[in-house]
């Protein structure tokens, strides 16, 4: 793809000022217009074989997440063996793609997760708020990296990004990056903050150009979470952050999103937005934890042709 | 001998002869572009008053490449016009009608001889005209809002529409009423934005050439409204087939035929048509009656505007 | 990497019972031609037969403009306006009723997907029913006078692209205003006005005020013709518009007409770019471009063309043309093989005109009539496919440098149904939007209808309303 970028990117962060204003000159995006395609997108309808690899490509990407004042070691460790085999009469039921907890259980879930592929990934950088000085919020990504952490989700300073010192959020990620080692790190926009398309826009170009991993809607502690039209300006950002760097960054809805026919209508975004590489675990995550039983009843049902209840399912 | 004595019988028959000063006779040009030319074919025709007695002066007989000149200049001005706030074509509307009550006698007169109205109807013609044209100054900046509207679309858009001058309109003027029935079909064009080529009354030019110096004196901007005088016949079908000419008027044919083929020659290029009202021509009685909007509406194009609402 | 096939999707036609055979509506009731013959319908998709129907002949054609004529002068004009309101308020609710029935039936016989016609036209339909119904008692307030008149017998002559939607738009008003109706709907695309008298029957509906004779160009022309008829409306091309303008000059008939197009979709450099591509597919390939106010013309900014051309072909990469019934489908077939052959045609001179020609690689089933969203690029004013319309998914790209030569090439062309403009700055929007000569101006948006929103063009793509308060005027005699 021949996009001819005037500036070199590394220029663009060279101060606060040409930061905001190749922030600001990226282009604008319309309401209307975005919440219409996520609407028109969410029509597809997806059945028998296209709903059976949804399904179990959307099981795959969770990322089964407890992130309550009250857990204890002994959620944890029911929410991880419920991770490694979601449906108990079905082997054939693919794992989950990571369990996302708070770092002081990270060790708990390193023991529980043993011997299997899924990833441990730690909330940090005084999640949900942020607000920390920022030797505070590195000593936290630090601690759960050492704990055995590979995924670090990390939030950025949203009150720095509105007061639009963009320069200074780029650095805290840049350091969390750092300080994550080999973890790899999502970056949490909290896009119910941030209000506008056009900030989200923003945020992700500052995330992706920093050096996340994964860029993610929200902390879930926020309502609005994620969306599917947040999520679309999301993976635009991304697939063009691809075509200008090479480098390709995935996205994580998270928060809100409960039913199976929701999940697969972001796989359906993921696809015509982004396309096949982000269809993966490593492009694209689900952030959530009631979802995965929807996702489970569904699949049963598909399995054995009637509609399936609850009591099937294990509650962890 | 008999040539001597009609000599010294000749007795001066026009009104300022009368105190024994020759006048200045008035010459009866075209109007176009501002400027007040001769027919560039160099014709022209008698113009007599309405029982044929008197004459009373050569009116220009245009031509066609006069129709081209004046489709034009109507052309030229018609993104000023239509471009001018409507307050300020307010105001010139206005204007027009205070210098035409100034010329109230002048007018008296020209009606008068020229439809054979006793003094009493010239004057209430003249005076009808006036307060016409002051009504459709009043409009100028009114009809948006009678015309237009903003719709409630369903769907988190804000949708409006809005009423715009359709462009050049040719209009043939009634062919009785001379000033009553031409202002009534003139002002409305004009007055939303609209530039005019109007072909005059072919038996009473004259108070449409006055009109026009009293528009010349207006601060109405060359060309807006440009002036024929002739045969509509003759003139009307190659404004009917003027492929930039956007409507046309055709209240002064009154006959059928030629009406049908005016307006068949029109659908070239899907002009609006204003047919002539039912039985043909003007009826004086007609132009007393409150005219309504539809004469504005006629000539006004409607256009609808979506915008998302959105942050 | 794993691709997300979407499985066939398929909404069941069973749901539409389509006879083999159908009369024509006259006088309330389906009846035998008198002069007229019958021809096949098909399934553009398929190619399949689907019914057979009348091209009325002019015998045919006087019976309906009389049992209008009778309606008009008997049971319809002694009703109050209220009560033809809730004639209207009928036919909308059974609309609503049958409305996955409608959207299958205008699928099959027009081609267009069935997310279309279900998502788009039919819940239109029944607005347009709906938001009449309401000003029949309330002519007084519509700035018309004190006690407008209605016309008398409507001809209304409607095309193939949005059939019902078509009916709608001009049943509607001319009902809520007392006319009575003969409706001819379009040759190829019959089968949902047909059900559409069906509806009529269930609610009731005075016989004789609408009445339904299909047929072809000629019927048309017999209708339009007709003495007894006071109102001509027609949708269609704008040579069969003139020739009507023409056969109604010099008699009483009032006409309307809402013609073709050729609309310039402009994209600023600061346009949202992911909205405008979506708007630009929208624009010429919502409907496979079967719309008059296409925007058959992409005038984008210099500037940002080779990021704008980028996103678009990347997009149309992810459009999917197929089986109209299938859920997923976003383009489907091609009306008609008459309709196919002249996109071909002007495609063709498109590329002799030296224009570059580009399509995403796109798979067409083997029956029926298909033609791939086609882009080109490199083009100017003087090409024919910048000045014809192709009505068909083919986008001709030009260039411009400012706003000023955005308005000249936009407005240069002598029709001017609808254009498109997007940009970020609100002073831009309303600066184009003042000067661009079209009757429908979409900004950061396109392809939106409503019934509240009057519709139709400037210029040679004809004139009058449809819509809105102002919708009513081309059906009361002021």
């Amino acid at each position: 793809m021949t996009v001819t970028v005037p500036v070199g990117l590394a220029d663009v962060t060279a101060s606060n000022d040409t930061l905001r204003r190749f922030l600001h000159g990226l282009p604008g995006v319309d309401q209307v217009g975005v919440e219409a395609r996520a609407a028109m997108l969410a029509t597809r309808s997806i059945k028998t074989t296209a709903k059976a690899f949804a399904l179990d490509l959307a099981i795959r990407m969770v990322d089964l997440t407890t992130l309550e004042g009250q857990d204890t070691p002994g959620k944890v460790r029911a929410l991880c063996a419920k991770g490694r085999r979601p449906d108990p009469t079905d082997p054939t039921c693919p794992p989950v793609a990571a369990i996302c907890i708070y770092g002081d259980l990270v060790p708990t879930a390193v023991e529980a997760l043993a011997g299997s592929d899924i990833h441990v990934a730690a909330v940090a950088t005084a999640f949900p708020s942020g607000r920390a000085p920022l030797d505070v919020k590195l000593a936290d990504t630090k601690a759960a990296v050492a704990a055995g952490a590979d995924e670090i989700d990390m939030v950025i300073d949203r009150g720095a990004f509105l007061a639009g010192r963009y320069l200074d959020v780029y650095d805290e990620i840049a350091a969390t990056k750092q300080a994550s080692g080999d973890a790899h790190l999502k970056v949490i926009l909290e896009t119910g903050e941030l209000a506008t398309y056009d900030n989200v826009r923003r945020a992700s170009w500052l995330a992706m150009l920093a050096g996340g991993d994964f860029i993610k809607t929200s902390t879930g502690k926020v309502s609005p979470a994620a969306t599917l039209p947040v999520t679309l300006v999301m993976l635009e950002a991304a697939r063009d952050f691809r075509d200008q760097t090479g480098r390709q960054v995935g996205v994580k809805a998270a928060g809100g999103i409960r039913a199976a026919k929701d999940a697969v209508r972001y796989l359906v975004v993921v696809n015509e937005v982004a396309g096949d590489d982000w269809l993966s675990p490593d492009g694209f995550r689900f952030g959530a934890s009631s979802l995965l039983n929807d996702l489970l009843m569904q699949r049963q049902k598909l399995a054995t042709g009637h509609y399936a209840g609850p009591d099937y399912f294990t509650l962890d | 001998m008999a040539v001597r004595a009609a000599a010294t019988a000749w007795r001066p028959t026009s009104m300022s002869d009368r105190d024994g000063r020759l006048d200045v006779r008035k010459t009866y040009k075209l109007f176009i572009g501002g400027a007040f030319p001769r027919s560039e074919s160099g014709r022209s025709y008698e113009v007599r008053s309405a029982d044929g007695g008197q004459f009373l002066a050569n009116a220009a007989l245009a031509s066609r490449k006069d129709a081209r000149d004046a489709v034009v200049a109507a052309r030229k001005a018609f993104p000023g016009w239509s471009g001018a706030t409507a307050y300020n074509r307010g105001q010139v509307l206005y204007r027009v009608a205070e210098m035409l009550e100034g010329r109230r006698s002048q007018f008296v007169h020209e009606v008068g001889t020229g439809e054979g109205l006793k003094r009493p109807d010239a004057e209430a013609a003249v005076d009808a005209a006036v307060d016409r044209w002051v009504w459709y100054a009043g409009w100028s900046d009114k009809v948006h809002q009678v015309r237009g509207s903003s719709n409630p679309v369903a769907g988190p858009y804000f949708d409006f529409s809005v009423p715009e001058p359709t462009g050049v309109v040719a209009l043939v003027a009634p062919p009785a009423s001379s000033l009553l029935g031409l202002v009534s079909v003139l002002a409305p064009v004009i007055v939303t934005g609209n530039t005019a080529v109007v072909v005059a009354s072919e038996s009473a030019p004259l108070p449409a050439i006055t009109l026009a110096e009293v528009l010349a004196t207006s601060d109405l901007p060359g060309g807006v409204v440009n002036l024929l005088t002739g045969r509509p016949a003759e003139i009307a079908p190659w404004l009917a087939s003027h492929m930039d000419v956007n409507a046309i008027d055709l209240t002064g044919i009154g006959d059928p035929e030629l009406a049908t083929e005016l307006e068949t020659a029109a659908a070239e290029n899907l002009k609006r048509v204003l047919r002539p009202p039912v039985g043909g021509g003007d009826r004086a009685a007609d132009w007393s009656a409150d005219p309504g909007v539809d004469r504005m509406h006629a000539f006004l194009e409607t256009k609808t505007v979506w915008h998302p609402v959105g942050i | 990497m794993p691709t997300f096939d979407y499985a066939p999707a398929p909404e069941s036609p069973s749901i539409v019972d389509i006879q083999p055979s159908y009369g024509l509506f006259i006088g309330g009731e389906m009846v035998e031609p008198v002069d007229g013959t019958r021809f096949k319908t098909v399934n553009p998709a398929t190619e399949e037969v689907l019914s057979e129907v009348v091209a009325a002949g002019p015998e045919d054609v006087d019976r309906a403009v009389a049992a209008a004529r009778a309606a008009y002068d008997g049971a319809w004009s002694r009703l109050s306006g209220r009560d033809r309101g809730k004639y209207l308020y009928r036919l909308a609710r059974i609309v609503q009723e049958r409305s996955r029935e409608l959207a299958v039936l205008e699928s099959i016989d027009n081609g267009k997907p069935i997310r279309e016609s279900r998502d788009v036209d039919v819940p239109l339909v029944a607005a347009h029913f709906f938001y009449y119904a309401g000003w029949a008692d309330k002519l007084a307030y519509a700035g018309f006078g004190a006690d407008p008149r209605p016309l008398g017998v409507a001809a209304q002559v409607i095309p193939w692209n949005f059939p019902l939607l078509m009916l709608a738009w001009k049943i509607a008003p001319a009902l809520a205003c007392g006319n009575t109706v003969v409706l001819k709907p379009a040759e190829t695309t019959p089968l949902t006005a047909l059900a559409f008298a069906d509806i009529c029957r269930q609610a009731d509906l005075p016989p004789g005020v609408v009445n339904i004779v299909t047929g072809a160009g000629e019927t048309g022309r017999t209708l339009v013709e007709h003495r007894g008829v006071d109102k001509v409306a027609f949708t269609g091309s704008t040579e069969v518009g003139r020739q009507i303008a023409r056969s109604v000059a010099g008699t009483r008939k009032k006409v309307t007409l809402e013609l073709g197009g050729k609309a310039a979709n402009v994209v600023f450099d600061d346009a949202p770019l992911d909205q405008a591509v979506e708007g630009i597919v929208n624009g010429i390939f919502f409907n496979q471009g079967h719309v008059c106010c296409a925007g058959s013309r992409l005038l984008v900014q210099e500037s940002v063309a080779d990021e704008l051309l980028a996103g678009l072909k990347r997009r149309l990469t992810t459009l999917r043309l197929g089986d109209p019934l299938d859920k997923n489908t976003d383009i489907g077939a091609i009306n008609s093989a008459e309709q196919l052959d002249k996109i071909r045609m002007l495609s063709e001179i498109g590329e002799t005109e030296g224009a570059e020609r580009w399509s995403p690689p796109c798979e067409l089933p083997e029956r029926g009539f298909w033609f791939p969203p086609t882009v080109f690029t490199g083009v100017s004013q003087s090409h024919r496919i910048a000045r014809e319309e192709i009505f068909g998914p083919v986008l001709s790209v030009l260039t411009f440098r400012t706003p000023t030569e955005a308005v000249e090439k936009a407005n240069n062309t002598p029709y001017g149904l609808s254009a498109g403009v997007w940009t970020e700055k609100g002073s831009r929007i309303l600066w184009m939007a003042q000067r661009l000569r079209a009757g429908v101006v979409w900004a950061n948006t396109f392809n939106r209808f409503d019934p509240t929103s009057p519709f139709g063009g400037y210029k040679e793509s004809g004139y009058g309303r449809e819509g809105g308060r102002h919708g009513l005027e081309a059906y009361l005699d002021v």
